[in-house]
């Protein structure tokens, strides 16, 4: 059960295979037997979901559900989940359960799964590593002794890891496609207005983007269409008419040894530069040698901007940050000092001991660009970048259906190797921060393994609302290598 | 130096609690008077998660207020974050319009004092911007905690600011109060003062008379009501010139108005003024209003105020200050419309006379609203018909209308029947009446002849009195000349 696709585990539920709750209770034991190595999971939520369960089973056996009916999966605790703890990997929410499900959450429990969980995340989603979760940090499945990547690395390394078939991530500057590429799964970060953000707890609103992480890409469309689409509540969604993110995926190609045939991929000069991993680099280009050997053809393309994107990123993401966690003070729910004199200390301390380190730093930062006489020289140049690099992408989707690229220079790098170091950190953004400033859809897919048989993904770019030839080609290139099919000896 | 050296130059800025059912920003009812946190949802009360969607009603009047001032409706306006801790501010931050806001511009034409010494004054606008409320602190009754009641945080507000060009605490309040009136008027808000619907910040400088430099400014806050608006820029401007007077500077602060103490304390200096970091919101996207939009809100609204008062005067040439005291209220503009609509244009200057008049007396010492008058104003007409054909007096027009005021008649026809109000026009009944007074009154006509006006009028005097009133006054002075020979 922990290999089949989401249509397969569909089709095992209507065949009477296995029971919605034999399924659910497979997974809950994989993670009782394994989630304490890896800490992907906060929040494991076994009574609710061997209950969902059991009525999904009840609802199959009572006649039509959708394909998502009885598939278990989980959610970054990032998602408010009514009932269910929702920490924000944050002490701040240690106590906190919300009162009403986010968009997605709510949309997916209409479609029928079963939520096992929350997944463990960086504070706030802020990082790139999960070493920033109050939580402890998660273990890279593939090696014990490395991150998963971040923010949303406890639901990259469970899906690495089989503990649950599909979970939900965000996606801020890379928190989806990172953390999918060094745990070798595949994630998607949809168009900026695809999935609604209410009650996905905002670190920056102009940016943050929720979004799937599956086995494949197949999985990974199915997911959207349970949760993707406009929302009324959240001004920034997307009106538009409902999208099926699987309508490419059947269709047969006139020739089936050229699936990609007609496919151009625009490969960015900047991405391959000095800073890319030697074992990075080659699995890359022999991924895209592969799909050139299934039709589509390499076009060279520039993006110019890049560097651009770091400074700009880390100007705009902290100021949105710096007022969005402003309503975490202590006075309504969330952490509050056992102790204080008045008002003020009241907030100073509640907020510095229910905040860590990189969320204090992120605030700080943020505080001070937004701030009288700061605001022209940092956060006005930052949106000026931004519409620079959105430019940059208009210009080099313009010539080719998607983008190609690494999502992080390195593969998973040992835990504590740049904790000290945040500009370091910073600086591993670099492939994925500007297509959140563009607010363009991307995705990444297993597509080889580099030194210590760690994996490397391959960043996918696609242009606005255009996921599913994104997914088409993924599936095709998914269809024709079994690097999304591997999984860690655990 | 005195008071007649300086001049005072004063800036408002009106926070009007918009009409809308629900919230700026979130589903919540914004009726006043819920138990505490009764009425503040989950985005109200900033939970982890919710977002902001904006209330197209609260736009809509924001648009209804830009056209009725004739002021520029922003095609496109942002909001932004305005950021700030405190515990009745949920969310951290306040959303509201910055640099570009709803309305932009705009002038509101006002009645300054009354009489001789009345002016009128064109008022130019700032600007006007949506934002939302703050909830409340309540530091009572918490032994030495505070309370936070949410129930007013995201109530949708109407933030609409001045140009610094009142010059005296009348002209403030006479802005104050057609600011009042015309939103009531176009029906954007309730207006309610007691309950927070309409709140004054008064900016309040003074400059020695011939300089061009503004003075430093303090801003007093939250004003409730006019006479508090008055009182407290009386205090400031006091203290202001005293200050300056006694050699000291003015320090730029926000201060709160005593009504008790009758005097202004100052509440923040400018050193510890807040650094909002104003961002646009990017939850919410750019506000854009359609011309279509605009054009569907222009044809809803109402006649204005000013167009009626133009109205008033030119059709029926009444006083500048008639026309405004009459378009104090939409309501009393409406009975005055209507009263004339029946009686006729004829009677328009009376009409007015007997609305702002008698009427408003009564309305007012019985605490009653125009709506609910017990005069209605086709029974005003009946009796202003009958002032006009001269079938009664002026002074029995009085008796009409207590007993239609106080039900005992259903029409003007009905009281002056019953209590015999009629004036007596017949000649053959005056005569014997007039000759009577003459042969009682020989001294009187004696005087009359030697040239004394007073005489003839204590003569008319009689024979009204005699007449018991139903004589019409007119047609005693005219027969009374002849039969004196003045004639």
């Amino acid at each position: 059960m922990l290999e089949l696709s989401l249509n397969q585990l569909a089709a095992g539920l209507s065949a009477k295979q296995f029971s919605c709750v034999e399924l659910t209770q497979t997974f809950l034991d994989r993670i009782a037997a394994l989630n304490p190595a890896l800490n992907a999971f906060i929040t494991v939520d076994r009574d609710g979901a061997l209950v969902q369960a059991a009525a999904a089973d009840a609802a199959r056996a009572a006649g039509a559900v959708g394909p998502l009916a009885g598939i278990p999966i989980a959610h970054k605790d990032i998602f408010c989940t009514e009932g269910v703890l929702t920490t924000c990997g944050s002490k701040m929410l240690e106590n906190f359960v919300s009162p009403y499900d986010a968009t997605v959450v709510a949309r997916l429990k209409a479609a029928g799964t079963v939520m096992l969980g929350k997944t463990n995340c960086d504070e706030f989603a802020m990082g790139s590593t999960n070493e920033n979760s109050a939580y402890g940090v998660v273990k890279n499945p593939w090696d014990l002794s490395r991150v998963p990547g971040g923010s949303s690395g406890g639901s990259a390394a469970a899906v690495a890891a089989r503990l649950a078939p599909a979970i939900t991530g965000t996606d801020t500057g890379g928190s989806i496609r990172q953390p999918a590429s060094l745990c070798g799964v595949t994630g998607l970060k949809p168009t900026y207005g695809a999935v609604s953000r209410w009650g996905m707890v905002a670190y920056a609103s102009s940016l943050d983007q929720g979004g799937p992480f599956a086995k494949s890409a197949e999985d990974c469309a199915l997911l959207l269409n349970a949760f993707a689409g406009f929302d009324e509540k959240d001004s920034t969604s997307a009106e538009r008419e409902t999208e099926d993110y699987t309508r490419l995926l059947a269709k047969v190609p006139a020739d089936p040894a050229k699936p990609l045939a007609g496919v151009r991929l625009g490969v960015p000069k900047e991405y391959f530069g000095d800073g890319l991993a030697a074992d990075v680099r080659a699995a890359i280009e022999t991924a895209i040698v592969e799909m050139e050997k299934l039709g589509a053809v390499r076009v060279e393309v520039s993006l110019p901007q890049t560097e651009l994107a770091i400074p700009a990123y880390y100007v705009i993401a902290p100021a949105e940050a710096s007022s969005n966690l402003s309503r975490f003070d202590g006075v309504r729910y969330g952490h509050r000092a056992a102790q204080y004199k008045d008002l003020m200390e009241m907030y100073c301390k509640s907020r510095a001991q229910g905040f860590g380190r990189e969320v204090q730093r992120r605030i700080m930062v943020g505080t001070y660009v937004l701030s009288h006489g700061y605001y022209d020289a940092y956060y006005l140049q930052a949106l000026k970048l931004r519409r620079l690099i959105a430019q940059d992408f208009s210009a080099a989707l313009a010539k080719c259906d998607v983008l190609l690229g690494p999502a992080s220079p390195t593969t998973a790098w040992p835990i504590g190797q740049m904790a000290d170091d945040p500009v370091q950190m910073y600086l591993a953004d670099i492939y994925t921060v500007a297509i959140n400033l563009a607010g363009l859809p991307a995705m990444s897919i297993p597509c080889g393994f580099g030194a210590g048989g760690l994996p490397v993904g391959l960043q996918m770019i696609g242009n606005y609302f255009d996921e599913a030839r994104m997914l088409e080609i993924a599936h095709r290139f998914q269809q024709a290598t079994d690097f999304h099919a591997k999984v860690p000896a655990l | 130096m005195s008071r007649a050296d300086w001049e005072v130059v004063i800036g408002l800025e009106t926070h009007v609690q918009l009409s809308t059912q629900s919230k700026i920003f979130s589903g919540s009812s914004t009726a006043f008077g819920a138990e505490p946190n009764r009425q503040a949802a989950a985005i109200d009360i900033a939970l982890p998660g919710v977002l902001p969607v904006l209330n197209k009603g609260a736009v809509e009047r924001a648009i209804r207020f830009g056209l009725a001032i004739g002021a520029k409706v922003a095609p496109r306006s942002i909001f932004a974050r305005k950021n700030y801790f405190y515990p009745d501010l949920p969310k951290g931050y306040q959303i509201s319009q910055y640099e570009l806001p709803v309305v932009e511009g705009g002038t509101i034409t006002v009645q300054v004092g009354e009489g001789d010494n009345a002016y009128e004054k064109v008022i130019e606008l700032t600007r006007a911007h949506l934002e939302e409320d703050a909830g409340k602190s309540l530091h009572e009754d918490f032994h030495g905690m505070s309370g936070i009641d949410l129930n007013r945080a995201g109530t949708p507000l109407l933030e609409i600011v001045t140009e610094p060009v009142m010059r005296s605490s009348d002209e403030a309040v006479a802005y104050a109060r057609a600011l009042h009136a015309l939103v009531r008027w176009i029906d954007i808000s309730d207006g309610n003062m007691q309950e927070g619907s309409f709140r004054c910040d008064a900016n309040v400088s003074v400059r020695k008379k011939g300089t061009e430099k503004l003075g430093t400014r303090r801003e007093v806050k939250n004003l409730n009501s006019f006479r508090f608006l008055k009182e407290a820029i009386e205090a400031e401007i006091a203290y202001q010139i005293e200050t300056l007077e006694d050699g000291g500077t003015i320090q730029q602060a926000t201060v709160l108005f005593d009504p008790d103490a009758g005097e202004t304390r100052a509440m923040r200096s400018k050193e510890d003024a807040h650094d909002y970091r104003y961002f646009p919101d990017p939850d919410l996207l750019p506000l854009v209003i359609s011309d279509d939009w605009i054009a569907r809100v222009k044809g809803e609204m109402p006649e204005l105020p000013t167009a009626l008062q133009a109205r008033f005067r030119d059709a029926y040439q009444l006083s500048a200050y008639d026309a405004a005291t009459l378009t104090a209220s939409r309501e009393m503009a409406q009975y005055y419309v209507d009263t004339v609509a029946a009686v006729g244009a004829a009677s328009a200057k009376p009409a007015a006379n007997w609305v702002m008049g008698e009427l408003a007396a009564r309305l007012n010492k019985e605490g009653r609203d125009i709506t609910d008058a017990p005069v209605k104003p086709a029974q005003l007409a009946g009796m202003l018909a009958r002032i006009a054909d001269a079938t009664i007096s002026n002074s029995a027009a009085k008796k009409v209308f207590d007993a239609l005021w106080n039900g005992e008649a259903a029409s003007a026809d009905e009281a002056i029947e019953k209590q015999g109000l009629k004036q007596v026009t017949d000649l053959s009944a005056i005569e014997p009446i007039i000759d009577e007074v003459l042969a009682a009154n020989p001294k009187s006509v004696e005087e009359f002849r030697a040239g004394k006006e007073k005489a003839f009028n204590a003569l008319v005097g009689q024979v009204m009195k005699a007449s018991r009133g139903k004589a019409s006054p007119a047609q005693v002075n005219e027969l009374l000349k002849q039969k004196l020979g003045a004639a």
